[in-house]
C-alpha cells in the first residue's frame, strides 16, 4: 500500500500558536534591585516564559499578571504597551 | 521550582488564554511525570490550545480523541505498553465536561479493568472551549451562557462516585499549590494500577474575573473550605494542610463569591444551601479521616 502524505500528525515547534506576546495589554518589567530570587513568578507562570534568570521572554508573554501578582517582594510591575516611560 | 526538572515540556507558547490555570497545571503534571510520558486528551480546552497542524506546542506524545472516549483509549494504550513490557506513563488529561458528564461511563469502566494510568480531571465548572456552557460541575448559582440567570442545582460530587470504585489512589488538588500538585503526581505515577485525580483551574473568561488573579482564586477556593484537598490510598483518607486549616478558620464564602462575575447573582438562600453541602462535605471528610 502506498504511504500516506498526508498524515495528521504535528511536530513541536515553537511558536507553533504565533507570537503570542502580541495579545499583551500589559507588559511585566522586572526590577532586578527588589528581585531575591525566590522563584515564584516562574513558578506561577502558566505558559513557562520566564527562565532560570528570570528574564521574561516577552515574543511569548501574554501580559496575565500572575506574575506581578504573587510577587512577594512586589518587583515587577505590569505598564501598559506603548508606555516608554517605564524601562 | 524544587523537586521537579527544569525541562518544559510545552514550547512556548500555546494558545491557552493569558492567566490559564489549565496549561499552569498542566505544565506540572507533565514536569512531574517526566519524558516517558504519552498523554490522551478528549475534546476540552487543551486540545483545541495546541496549535494548528502540522505544528503543535506539545512537546511529548499525544493522542486527541472523541470526547467520551478518553479513558476507553487510555486502556487500550495501557495494555499495549504492558504487553511491550515498558513502563511509558499513560495520562488521560480531561476537562470537566469530559469526566464529569460525557466521559464518565468511559472511566468508571477504566477503573474496574483496573487499568495502569493516571486519569486527571482538570476542572473549570464548565465547558469553557465551547464558550461557557453549563456542566454537571457547575456550581449552584453560577452564571454561564446557558444558566443565565445563574444555576440551580447542585455541583455533581465526581470525588465520591470515583471513590466508591475504591482505586489504589485518588487525590483532589488545586491549581494555586503546584508543589502539593507535583508531590501528588509523582506519587500517584509511583504506584501501579487505576489513579485519578481532580483537579481545581479557575478559568479567568469563564469565571469573569481578572486573569491576574488566577492563583488568588484558587488559593481562596481551598480557604474558603469550598475545594477540599485530600488524597485516598484505597480507603485511608488523608486531609491535606490547607484544607485542615479551612476546617478550622475558614475564609467567609462571600469573599469567594464576590471575587467572581459569574456569582454576581447569587441569592442568599443559594449561599445558604452552598454553605451546607460545604460543611456537610468537609463533616463526612472529618470523619472519614478519623475512621469513625
Amino acid at each position: 500500500m502506498a504511504e500516506r502524505e498526508r498524515l495528521a500528525i504535528s511536530r513541536p515547534k515553537e511558536g507553533a500558536c504565533g507570537n503570542t506576546g502580541t495579545w499583551r495589554v500589559f507588559r511585566p518589567v522586572v526590577d532586578k534591585e527588589k528581585c531575591n530570587s525566590c522563584g515564584m513568578c516562574a513558578m506561577y507562570c502558566p505558559d513557562g516564559v520566564i527562565d532560570e534568570n528570570y528574564e521574561i521572554d516577552l515574543v511569548f508573554c501574554k501580559g496575565c499578571g500572575i506574575c506581578a501578582t504573587e510577587c512577594p517582594k512586589k518587583a515587577i510591575e505590569m505598564v501598559r504597551e506603548g508606555n516608554t516611560t517605564s524601562q | 521550582m524544587s523537586g521537579t526538572s527544569a525541562t518544559e515540556y510545552i514550547c512556548k507558547c500555546t494558545s491557552a488564554c493569558a492567566g490559564c490555570s489549565s496549561s499552569l497545571i498542566l505544565r506540572h503534571v507533565l514536569k512531574a511525570a517526566g519524558p516517558d510520558t504519552v498523554l490522551v486528551v478528549p475534546a476540552c480546552c487543551t486540545s483545541v490550545l495546541q496549535g494548528v497542524w502540522p505544528n503543535t506546542a506539545f512537546n511529548i506524545p499525544i493522542y486527541n480523541v472523541a470526547f467520551a472516549a478518553a479513558a476507553a483509549v487510555a486502556s487500550g494504550m495501557a495494555a499495549a505498553f504492558e504487553s511491550l513490557g515498558k513502563n511509558t506513563n499513560v495520562i488521560a488529561y480531561a476537562g470537566d465536561g469530559g469526566t464529569v458528564d460525557i466521559g464518565i461511563q468511559a472511566i468508571s469502566g477504566a477503573l474496574e479493568r483496573e487499568t495502569n494510568f493516571l486519569y486527571i480531571c482538570y476542572d473549570n465548572e464548565a465547558y469553557g472551549n465551547t464558550g461557557m456552557q453549563r456542566s454537571g460541575s457547575t456550581p449552584m448559582g453560577a452564571r454561564t451562557t446557558t444558566t443565565p440567570g445563574g444555576k440551580t442545582h447542585k455541583k455533581k460530587d465526581l470525588d465520591r462516585i470515583i471513590a466508591a470504585h475504591h482505586l489504589p489512589y485518588m487525590a483532589t488538588a488545586c491549581s494555586a499549590y503546584p508543589q502539593d500538585l507535583v508531590k501528588k503526581v509523582q506519587k500517584a505515577l509511583s504506584i501501579k494500577g487505576p489513579k485519578f485525580m481532580h483537579i481545581l483551574a479557575p478559568c479567568p473568561p469563564g469565571w469573569r474575573y481578572d486573569s491576574s488573579q488566577t492563583i488568588e482564586i484558587g488559593k481562596m477556593a481551598v480557604k474558603t473550605g469550598l475545594w477540599a484537598m485530600y488524597e485516598r490510598e484505597y480507603d485511608n483518607l488523608t486531609i491535606n494542610g490547607p484544607t485542615k486549616a479551612a476546617m478550622i478558620k475558614p475564609t467567609p464564602l462571600e469573599d469567594y463569591f464576590k471575587m467572581q462575575g459569574r456569582f454576581s447573582g447569587l441569592k442568599e438562600e443559594q449561599i445558604r444551601t452552598i454553605r451546607g453541602e460545604m460543611e456537610r462535605n468537609l463533616r463526612m471528610l472529618k470523619a472519614e479521616a478519623e475512621g469513625c
